[in-house]
């Protein structure tokens, strides 16, 4: 009884989570400009979403936005977590603390202050990108130093003593024998700076160039003019969108069970 | 020498975190307590309690953030006790479909939304309240599941036993021991909540409410280039995050403290 009724509560929240989306991939293949009664298969949607250049366009550069300004919070981010694990309290302290800001403070606030900060005060041109760059790393990076931070505490730091005594130069070992093992950190890091560059709203659209858009920033526009023609086309790439997380989703639980299933097979011929 | 070295690593990150965290919020406090002239002033202060518009705006934010925070809860928690206490088969299974919808970009999600709520009420305008906090919590839920889910899923079974052994009935432990256990995490939860939905100006936008919240008022002075009143908005803003952050200090927990690493930093 207690089962059916736990059962029944989860069907119906994640039927309510997912029939929004649902309802729109179903639609996003007709060529209805409403939600309503199906009219025929339409593969017109997706046309307009691979041939229009403007749609085009806002895709390429929301993809290179999000994995260009990764891959420079990563660096920014490990090497900044990789030097604290070293240094002396204070620096642990503050350098801990500053990169709690962004991760409590309200988007739109984050937004804000660096707009005010390069725009207004240092008169940096938005159009070279620039801030929108910071922005993006603002927000990110402070998610990978925590990502990094708790495999550094659970490393064994002998080894990297070792490389030492085994004659490493510091830069060698900490290359060689300390990023190896903190390279889950760094993924998961990498992984979540690049969704909460695609996923964010604010900071994009008060530091961006005034000809540029991410998807966000054109679907907050798009929603407010009146073409149905884009409107439709977005439904498409939401169930694309859709598709390619369930399908990386599948592809990381997949990887992850062999490599978990390999692990217990080493442990066991060790044994 | 070489321990210097590996200090300097963190310099980079430093510099950074000075440039762009820290010195944006000097100039907030700055331009918030001064006028076009750069004169000190208070006035921006006394303007924005004295104005009942902005007042206003500031009680509606409350309003919608603790009416979405407490729906939130009252979802999130029975799933995150069934998924972490549960005996069901699959369990990470259905864990992960209650959060892969945040890897969908939330515009399109509340797109989606927006849709299916236009067929079923007709017009959006009729219920603007209702609207957003249903549009809010579609976008805040995971970030509510994971820190309670994680914390009941360390929660320490033999407390359970004892309370069990002890002759309390499975209501009384549930309200004596599990949901006492769990507060970290609900209090991770409602930080992760609360302030988004006081902020979250684009969900009300795109379900047509167009009542201010504050995020709402950030940009419209923003629209009007007025740093001064936008820096007085964002400074209140601050000050509420900071007294939030003071009081979660206190039962922090640091796994379930970011919500948003919790699947992925695993």
């Amino acid at each position: 009884m207690k089962k059916t009724v736990s059962t029944a509560f989860l069907s119906i929240m994640l039927f309510a989570l997912y029939l929004p989306i649902f309802v729109l991939a179903l639609y996003s293949f007709t060529d209805s400009a409403n939600i309503g009664a199906i009219h025929g298969f339409s593969l017109q949607n997706y046309a307009t979403l691979f041939t229009k250049p403007e749609l085009r366009g806002m895709i390429i550069g929301t993809l290179v936005l999000a994995f260009g300004s990764a891959v420079l919070s990563t660096i920014l981010g490990t090497l900044g977590a990789v030097g604290v694990y070293y240094a002396g309290r204070f620096g642990k302290t503050v350098i801990g603390a500053a990169n709690q800001v962004p991760v409590v403070n309200a988007e739109v606030v984050t937004a804000f202050s660096l707009c005010i900060l390069l725009i207004e005060v240092c008169s940096v041109d938005k159009a070279s990108f620039v801030p929108l760059l910071i922005g993006h790393m603002v927000l990110e990076t402070p998610f990978v130093y925590l990502s990094v931070v708790p495999k550094l505490k659970q490393m064994d730091n002998s080894l990297y003593e070792a490389a030492l005594d085994l004659g490493a130069s510091s830069p060698t070992a900490i290359r060689r024998v300390v990023i190896p093992q903190i390279f889950p950190g760094i993924v998961s890091g990498f992984a979540l700076a690049v969704t909460l560059s695609l996923d964010d709203y604010f900071i994009t659209s008060y530091t961006k160039p005034a000809t540029f858009d991410t998807i966000s920033t054109y679907v907050v526009n798009a929603t407010k003019g009146s073409q149905t023609e884009i409107k439709t086309a977005l439904w498409a790439l939401s169930t694309i969108i859709f598709f390619a997380v369930v399908l990386l989703v599948l592809v990381m639980n997949l990887t992850g069970s062999r490599n978990a299933r390999r692990a217990s097979e080493i442990e066991k011929k060790n044994a | 020498m070489q321990l210097r070295n590996k200090k300097m690593l963190c310099l980079p990150y430093g510099v950074f975190l000075i440039c762009f965290v820290l010195a944006p919020l000097v100039v907030i406090i700055y331009y918030a307590l001064t006028n076009g002239e750069g004169r000190f002033t208070l006035e921006n202060l006394t303007g924005f309690f004295e104005n009942p518009k902005t007042t206003g705006t500031l009680l509606y934010s409350f309003g919608i953030a603790v009416v979405t925070t407490s729906v939130c809860l009252l979802l999130a928690y029975p799933i995150a006790y069934i998924l972490a206490r549960g005996k069901m088969k699959h369990k990470s299974v259905v864990l992960m479909l209650f959060i892969m919808p945040m890897w969908i970009n939330f515009t399109l999600r509340i797109t989606a939304l927006k849709e299916i709520l236009t067929v079923i009420e007709g017009n959006l305008s009729f219920h603007p309240f209702l609207n957003t906090v249903i549009g809010m919590t579609y976008d805040f839920l995971p970030f509510m599941i994971l820190p309670i889910y994680t914390t009941l899923l360390k929660l320490d079974k033999s407390l359970l036993e004892a309370a069990s052994d002890l002759g309390a009935d499975s209501v009384r432990t549930f309200f004596q021991v599990t949901l006492p256990l769990s507060v970290p995490g609900i209090i991770s939860g409602i930080f992760m909540v609360f302030l988004p939905s006081m902020t979250n100006y684009v969900v009300l936008d795109m379900l047509y409410n167009s009542t201010y919240i504050m995020g709402s008022l950030i940009g419209a002075y923003f629209a009007a280039y007025d740093w001064h009143g936008g820096s007085m908005i964002a400074l209140v803003l601050l000050v509420i995050i900071l007294v939030f952050t003071l009081f979660t200090n206190r039962y922090s927990d640091e796994d379930a403290g970011n919500g948003r690493g919790g699947v992925l930093g695993r």
